[in-house]
């Protein structure tokens, strides 16, 4: 007699990526179990630690950005198009009460209180690059976990491709949204494998402390291979589909800002090189890094595509 | 005392990032606020002619030299901040700009322009060119505020609020001078350059 298999839902197949790096991926979470055993390390400049965020082995040992400069210069149309913006204005935000509704083609959805984000699962610290379309650059101790811990609790059906972020919309918490810069509220999105990639993370705090409010509190997405504007902030809704999202930057020059938008010196903004970019911090410029230095974890990701049709 | 009042600019940015408070990226900070202040100075050089006109007020004339040469100084800086800071002397990295960045092309273009525009900015000058041709060189300042805006316009990311500004107020004192041409000559003409 035939057995009907259940169809294996897009969300539960590995990622190729981790797939192809198992054996490296089990060698560092061993160390990292060690390092935990051992009491874990205290690393210099971790004083302020009251989320006390465990190392990760995905975490880059490049010099981090200044706090104040990962907090006093910040890309956040929803309070002005200055860099210094939302440092200055960002205290209209209220993240608190806030929560997460997780919808869409799932079995499991629900709405999550920030609170019960913040248990959900360890808190790891990620010393990610992060680089902006504009062509600079940070290092940025985030906190957080993987955002696979969230997704694969809503359990995703097959019909499940995409996973999209929308940030909260709300001129009187946000004033920068009376002005149509953008399309209100910002929508962005991953495809599932790029959102269960280990590196891809939900995240809740910064330099070990809960996120200030200019940097996308109360939770955030970052997703470190790809230009900044896709580390979508202060979301409120995660919703599971199965068309591609249509994202905020896309929707406001299409020629400009792709739905994949990895970083790729080799594949121009129509009107400035993406091939270098100013790391904050130092004087000269460096060379940009195909995905942003994680080609190898992510490349696989994108066997086979063509970059600059998809870009 | 105008003369003092166009070097505050260049002076606050000097004393700020000396005292390291320009920002998490000082360099674009620089080169962000010496191009506002070319434009804002082109502007005011546009304004002379209509302000003499309107109020009856040949001296202003004088002025107009002074703001000209401060909007050149201004681009100078900006464009040395671009040469040095931003590309290393890379001659061929910024050839490659200009010619594959339209914003980088228009820019350049302005500042190219500006070049016999200063040069020619003296009395002996005026004198060898004559008035009329001398006139007929610096009406290249209407071409440099197009590129100028069209540079400022093109390298925005979304938010054009201030190039538009700069659009409207270049727009504005082009039209009146296309309006009084149109209308005939203005009375009391006096010597270019004076």
């Amino acid at each position: 007699m035939t057995h009907r298999q259940p169809a294996i839902a897009p969300s539960e197949i590995t990622p190729r990526a981790v797939f192809e790096q198992r054996r490296a991926l089990l060698r560092q979470a061993g160390l990292l179990g060690a390092g935990m055993a051992t009491g874990g390390l205290l690393l210099p400049g971790t004083a302020r630690a009251n989320l006390a965020p465990r190392p990760s082995a995905l975490s880059t040992t490049e010099a981090r950005t200044p706090h104040k400069d990962v907090t006093t210069y910040n890309n956040f149309y929803e309070f002005g198009t200055g860099k210094d913006d939302p440092a200055e204005r960002a205290g209209t935000l209220k993240p608190r009460p806030w929560t997460v509704m997780v919808e869409g083609e799932c079995a499991k959805p629900r709405r999550w209180d920030v609170d019960e984000l913040l248990k959900l699962a360890a808190l790891e610290e990620r010393v990610y690059r992060m680089r902006c379309v504009e062509g600079w650059s940070m290092v940025i101790p985030w906190v957080g976990y993987p955002l696979s811990e969230l997704i694969r609790r809503a359990e995703p059906t097959a019909k499940a491709r995409y996973v999209e972020f929308t940030t909260l919309l709300d001129p009187k918490q946000m004033p920068g949204q009376r002005a149509a810069v953008l399309e209100w509220p910002y929508v962005e999105g991953l495809r599932m494998d790029e959102a269960m990639h280990p590196l891809a993370i939900l995240c809740l705090g910064l330099y070990g402390e809960l996120l200030p409010n200019q940097n996308g509190a109360p939770v955030r997405m970052v997703v470190p291979w790809k230009y900044g504007f896709k580390s979508a902030k202060s979301i409120v809704r995660i919703r599971f589909t199965e068309a591609e999202p249509r994202t905020a930057w896309n929707k406001a020059i299409p020629g400009e800002y792709g739905f994949y938008s990895n970083v790729n010196p080799n594949v121009d903004h129509p009107r400035w090189s993406q091939r270098r970019e100013r790391r904050i911090g130092e004087f000269g410029k460096r060379d940009t890094l195909m995905f942003n230095g994680y080609a190898e974890q992510v490349a696989s990701l994108y066997a086979g595509m063509d970059l600059r049709k998809f870009f | 005392m105008l003369f003092t009042a166009c070097l505050v600019p260049a002076a606050r940015l000097a004393w700020l990032g000396w005292r390291g408070e320009l920002g998490a990226n000082p360099i674009e900070a620089v080169t962000r606020s010496t191009g506002w202040w070319t434009l804002a100075l082109l502007a005011a050089t546009l304004t002379v002619t209509p302000l003499r006109r309107l109020l009856g007020a040949p001296w202003l004339l004088r002025l107009r030299r002074m703001l000209g040469l401060f909007a050149f100084g201004y681009a100078s800086l900006h464009f040395t901040t671009y040469l040095w800071l931003d590309q290393f002397f890379d001659l061929a990295e910024i050839a490659r700009d200009v010619v594959k960045r339209p914003f980088i092309t228009v820019g350049f273009a302005a500042f190219v322009l500006l070049l016999p525009l200063a040069a020619t900015s003296t009395n002996a000058m005026v004198r060898r060119l004559g008035a009329r041709r001398w006139q007929r060189l610096h009406r290249a300042v209407y071409l440099i505020s197009v590129l100028g805006v069209l540079h400022f316009w093109w390298l925005v990311k979304k938010d054009v609020t201030e190039p538009r500004l700069f659009a409207l107020v270049m727009g504005a004192l082009l039209a009146a001078r296309l309006w009084w041409r149109w209308r005939g000559p203005a009375p009391g003409r006096s010597v270019p350059g004076a």
